[in-house]
């Protein structure tokens, strides 16, 4: 085999498990229905709202949280943000809307995780636009078993 | 029920952004869960906190079961006036719980 071929077939090799570690985009029908109650067909567009999860939680039973979104970029305040997980036995994590009194918005908490799954967050603008984020994130210890 | 640990400051500059973090006591239970004897654990969670400066709306949030027990959140506040933070929380029992904190701002 010759070294140029070679190379290229190993760097292939390397690059695959990258691949498979970002996030598959697809949602899954159940929190695809969970978003439509809340949201009905409404496009969303990535981008807006951030989603701080760590990548790789130990202890699914408690996982710290930050999910915020920008305040000058947009014209329309986002004035609710939404967790969904793919993976929970039910997709809804929570619901947070913050009044214009709350500066920012922006919330800290601690979810359960049932398993490795994608997290979903969804931003609510006063003009009824809605941003997206989200991560996957490896569970070493599930939750909803204990 | 445990008194929940509520962390204002009691006094902030007119316009800042205050910090304001609550931790209520509470098992949430997910109705997912399993008794020693296989029986289903019934569901019994937090599903709404609210925080309100003087009557005006700062943050609420509606909970489902995927949040931990002992919930806790922490979010923002503009100061605007001194003025009184009342927190109301309901869980599946029935029960109303609600605290109240008093901030001074000043300048």
């Amino acid at each position: 085999m010759e070294r140029r071929s070679f190379l290229a077939m190993t760097g292939a090799v390397a690059l695959a498990p990258l691949a498979l570690a970002t996030p598959a985009r697809a949602v899954p029908a159940d929190v695809k229905r969970a978003m439509a109650e809340l949201f009905g067909d409404k496009p969303m567009t990535k981008g807006r709202v951030k989603l701080d999860i760590p990548n790789l939680v130990e202890n699914g039973n408690v996982v710290s949280v930050t999910l915020s979104a920008d305040v000058e970029a947009g014209p329309a305040r986002i004035s609710s943000l939404h967790l969904f997980a793919d993976e929970n036995p039910l997709p809804n994590v929570g619901n947070f809307h913050f009044g214009p009194r709350s500066g920012q918005p922006r919330v800290s908490t601690r979810i359960r995780l049932a398993t490795t799954q994608n997290v979903w967050l969804v931003g609510k603008a006063e003009d009824g636009s809605l941003w997206t984020d989200g991560v996957e994130v490896l569970v070493t210890l599930a939750a909803c078993i204990e | 029920m445990a008194k929940p640990l509520i962390n204002v400051p009691k006094r902030a500059k007119k316009g800042d952004l205050v910090e304001i973090k609550i931790l209520i006591s509470h098992p949430m239970e997910t109705g997912q869960a399993r008794d020693a004897f296989g029986k289903t654990v019934p569901r019994d969670i937090i599903h709404s906190v609210s925080c309100r400066w003087d009557e005006e709306e700062v943050f609420r949030a509606e909970l489902f079961p995927a949040i931990s027990a002992n919930p806790y959140f922490a979010f923002f506040a503009r100061a605007e006036a001194s003025g009184t933070l009342r927190f109301d929380w309901k869980d599946d029992q029935g029960g109303e719980h609600s605290e109240s904190v008093e901030i001074t701002v000043e300048g």
